[in-house]
C-alpha cells in the first residue's frame, strides 16, 4: 500500500495551492461579503482548465484522473469553499455525467464548452418538495414530437444563476406506483428558461445558489442524458461521484481551520507565553489534524478506488460525512481559539464557521449519508 | 525556429545551510524550485512558440532530481526536455556547467539539422550562487551573441529587438539577429501558471538523459576537474550594523557613497 502521492499529484497540489493563494486569498473575504465571484480568479481559473479537471482532453478537459481533481478541489476550498464549489460541482455533477453516460455527439456538443468555462454547468435536483427524496421530483418533462416540454421549478442550484448548461432531473410519467425520472442537459438560452431567486446564505456566500423556472421550456428528445426512466439510477451515480469531490473541498476548509488556528496559537499571548503553549489549546489542535488527516485519507481512498475502477459510493459517503462533521468541528474550535477576534470578520476563521455548517447539509446531508452508510452495513453483515 | 530554455533547480529556502566539511550547499531535505527568472525565460519562450510557429526546448544540468524542474518547464509549455546528469558533471562551476550545456546544445542542433535559427534563453542569474554568468558564457562557448539583463524582446522576422535597462535609468534598445542567447529579468514578463492538463502532459512526456558519454565530453573541462572556481569558504551573512539606503541618480548615489567611504576613511 502506497501512500505516496505521485510527482504529478505534488505538482497539481503546488500549483494550485501557488495559484489560490496568490489570486483567491486577497479577494475572499470581500468576495463573501458582497456575494460576488471575482471575474480575474474567475478568468484564470477557466484558463488553468479547472472547470474540465476529470474530462479527457480530446474533449477539452484536462484529463487529470480523479484524485488529481481531488486535490485542486482540496486546494481551493483550502481559500475559498464558495471558489471551491463553484468549479468542482458543475465540473464533477455536470460535466463528468455527460462524458460517462452522454452519447458520442453528446460529448462532442457539450464538453468543450463546459471544460473550458466558457459556459458554467449545474446540476439540478433539488426542489422544494424533493432533494434528499430524489423520486419526489415534480419539474415536468411531456412529450410533444421530437421534443420534451418542461415545467416546473428547481431551488437551491449551484451555480444556477449563471449557468448555461444545466443536468436537470425531470418526472416523465409514473411507471406502476412510482415516478418516472428522466435527466435532460438543457442550455439555459432556450425560451421560458429563467432565474428566479437568488438565495441569501449563511455561507459560501460568494457561490450563486438560485431558484430556475421552467415555463414551456422545450428541450430536443436527443438531449436525453441515459435513457427515458434512467434520471433515478444516474442521480444516484452522480451523486457518488460530486461526493468525493465535496468531502475533497470540505478538508481543504478542514485544512484551513486547523493551519490558521495553529498560527494565532503561536502569535498570541495571554498570561506571558503564547496560547500554543497551554495544553487546553493543543488538545484542540491535536483533535484537528488528526480528524482532518482521517478525513483526507477516506476522501483520497474514495478517489483512489473511483481511478482503479472499483466501487467507491460506500467510502465516498463516509468520505463526505466524516470531513463535514470533523470541519465543522475544527471550525468550531477555531473560533473558541480566536476568542472575540474569531468573532469578526477580520479573520476568516469566522468566514470558515459558517462555511463548514453548509458542508453538513449541501450535496446529501449528514443524516442521507448515513442512510446510505447504514443501509450498506445491514445489506453487507446481515 | 529551436527555442533554447535553459533552467536551474535552486533551493526553496530564504536561507542555505552549508556543509562545513565540504562547503557545498545541503541539499538533502530542503525544498527545491525552479530558479524565479527561469520561468521568465520559459514564459517568453512558449510566447515566442505560439507567435512564431517555434519549437521549444528546455535544458538543465543537475542530479536526477533536477528533472523535476524539467517537468515544469514542460508544465508550463515546453515542448521537449533533456537533463544533462553524470556524477562526473558534480561540482562543476558556471565555466564547467557552460560547457556541458554548451554540448548538448550543439548535438541537438545537429540532430535536429538547425545552423542558424535558434535562440537560447536564459534566466539572467539564479538565487542560489547570483553569478549571472553561466548564461554569457554558454554563449562564448557556441560563439553566438548574447544580451544580458533583458525586459523586454521582440522579433520581428528575423530581426530582434531587446530592450534593457542597466544601472542608469535610461533604456538601451538592441536590433540583432538570430542566432542569440538572451538572459532575462523579472520585469520582462508575469509568468503564467501551468494549465491542469499542461501538468497531466508534463509527466507523460520522455525526458532526454544525456551523460558525459552521450555528450563526448572532453573529461578535463567537466564538473571539478573543469572548474576554475575552488571554493575556500561559504557562509550565510549575518547581518549586522546599520543599514543606509541611497536614493536618487547613480550620479547622486555615487557622489553619496564616497562621502561615506572618505568619512570612514575607507578612500
Amino acid at each position: 500500500m502506497d501512500f505516496q502521492l505521485s510527482d504529478m499529484h505534488k505538482m497539481v497540489r503546488r500549483t494550485t495551492r501557488e495559484f489560490a493563494e496568490e489570486y483567491i486569498a486577497p479577494v475572499a473575504a470581500e468576495s463573501d461579503q458582497k456575494s460576488r465571484l471575482d471575474p480575474e480568479v474567475m478568468e484564470e481559473m477557466k484558463r488553468m482548465k479547472f472547470f474540465g479537471a476529470s474530462i479527457p482532453q480530446e474533449y477539452g478537459g484536462a484529463g487529470l484522473d480523479t484524485l488529481g481533481f481531488v486535490i485542486a478541489t482540496e486546494e481551493i476550498g483550502r481559500i475559498d469553499a464558495s471558489w471551491s464549489i463553484t468549479f468542482a460541482v458543475p465540473a464533477s455533477v455536470c460535466s463528468y455525467p455527460i462524458y460517462l453516460f452522454g452519447t458520442e455527439e453528446q460529448k462532442r456538443k457539450f464538453l468543450p464548452a463546459l471544460s473550458s468555462g466558457e459556459k458554467l454547468g449545474a446540476f439540478v435536483l433539488t426542489e422544494a418538495n424533493a432533494g434528499s427524496d430524489a423520486q419526489s421530483v415534480q419539474l415536468s418533462a411531456t412529450k410533444d414530437g421530437d421534443e420534451y416540454i418542461l415545467n416546473g421549478s428547481k431551488i437551491f442550484a449551484t451555480n444556477g444563476g449563471i449557468a448555461k448548461t444545466l443536468l436537470a432531473v425531470t418526472t416523465t410519467g409514473t411507471v406502476g406506483r412510482r415516478k418516472e425520472l428522466t435527466m435532460f442537459i438543457v442550455d439555459t438560452d432556450t425560451p421560458g428558461y429563467s432565474v428566479g431567486v437568488r438565495e441569501k446564505k449563511l455561507g459560501v456566500r460568494a457561490s450563486n445558489t438560485s431558484e430556475l423556472v421552467f415555463q414551456d421550456v422545450r428541450v430536443p428528445e436527443e438531449n436525453i442524458l441515459g435513457k427515458r426512466g434512467d434520471g433515478f439510477k444516474l442521480t444516484l451515480a452522480i451523486l457518488d461521484y460530486g461526493r468525493i469531490l465535496m468531502a475533497a473541498q470540505i478538508v481543504g476548509l478542514g485544512q484551513a481551520c486547523l493551519e490558521k488556528s495553529v498560527k494565532y496559537a503561536n502569535e498570541r499571548v495571554q498570561f506571558g507565553r503564547p496560547i500554543g503553549s497551554f495544553q487546553g489549546i493543543q488538545y484542540k489542535i491535536a483533535d484537528m489534524a488528526t480528524e482532518i488527516e482521517a478525513s483526507r485519507l477516506l476522501t483520497y481512498k474514495a478517489a483512489h478506488l473511483c481511478d482503479i475502477g472499483q466501487d467507491y459510493g460506500l467510502i465516498g459517503s463516509m468520505a463526505k460525512l466524516y470531513a463535514s462533521e470533523a470541519t465543522m468541528r475544527a471550525a468550531h474550535q477555531a473560533v473558541q481559539i480566536h476568542g472575540a477576534y474569531g468573532l469578526t470578520k477580520s479573520y476568516d476563521v469566522e468566514r470558515y464557521f459558517r462555511d463548514a455548517k453548509m458542508a453538513e447539509i449541501y450535496e446529501g446531508t449528514s443524516e442521507i449519508q448515513r442512510m446510505v452508510i447504514g443501509s450498506s452495513m445491514l445489506r453487507k453483515y446481515q | 525556429m529551436k527555442i533554447f530554455v535553459c533552467v536551474k533547480q535552486v533551493p526553496a529556502v530564504e536561507k542555505i545551510k552549508i556543509d562545513p566539511k565540504t562547503n557545498c550547499l545541503i541539499r538533502k531535505g530542503i525544498p527545491s524550485m525552479i530558479n524565479p527568472m527561469d520561468k521568465n525565460a520559459i514564459e517568453l519562450a512558449v510566447q515566442l512558440k505560439e507567435t512564431h510557429n517555434a519549437e521549444t526546448i528546455g535544458l538543465t544540468m543537475g542530479p536526477p532530481q533536477a528533472e523535476e524542474v524539467l517537468r515544469q518547464a514542460l508544465a508550463m509549455g515546453i515542448d521537449e526536455a533533456y537533463l544533462l546528469t553524470d556524477s562526473k558533471f558534480a561540482g562543476a562551476d558556471t565555466l564547467a556547467t557552460s560547457y556541458t550545456l554548451s554540448l548538448a546544445i550543439k548535438k541537438i542542433l545537429k540532430q535536429k539539422k538547425v545552423e542558424e535559427d535558434y535562440l537560447i534563453i536564459c534566466g539572467n542569474q539564479a538565487i542560489d550562487g547570483e553569478t549571472g554568468q553561466t548564461g554569457p558564457e554558454l554563449a562564448e562557448e557556441l560563439g553566438i551573441p548574447q544580451i544580458t539583463y533583458v525586459e523586454n524582446f521582440q522579433l520581428q522576422g528575423k530581426k530582434a529587438i531587446i530592450e534593457r535597462s542597466f544601472i542608469s535609468e535610461e533604456v538601451v534598445v538592441i536590433e540583432t539577429k538570430l542566432p542569440l542567447l538572451l538572459s532575462v529579468v523579472r520585469d520582462l514578463n508575469d509568468p503564467k501558471y501551468p494549465t491542469m492538463a499542461g501538468i497531466v502532459n508534463a509527466y507523460h512526456k520522455e525526458i532526454t538523459h544525456w551523460n558525459a558519454t552521450d555528450l563526448s565530453a572532453d573529461k578535463k573541462k567537466i564538473g571539478l576537474p573543469g572548474s576554475r572556481i575552488i571554493v575556500w569558504n561559504l557562509f550565510s551573512p549575518e547581518r549586522k550594523g546599520e543599514l543606509t539606503l541611497l536614493e536618487g541618480t547613480p550620479e547622486k548615489i555615487s557622489k553619496e557613497l564616497c562621502d561615506y567611504l572618505q568619512k570612514d576613511k575607507v578612500l
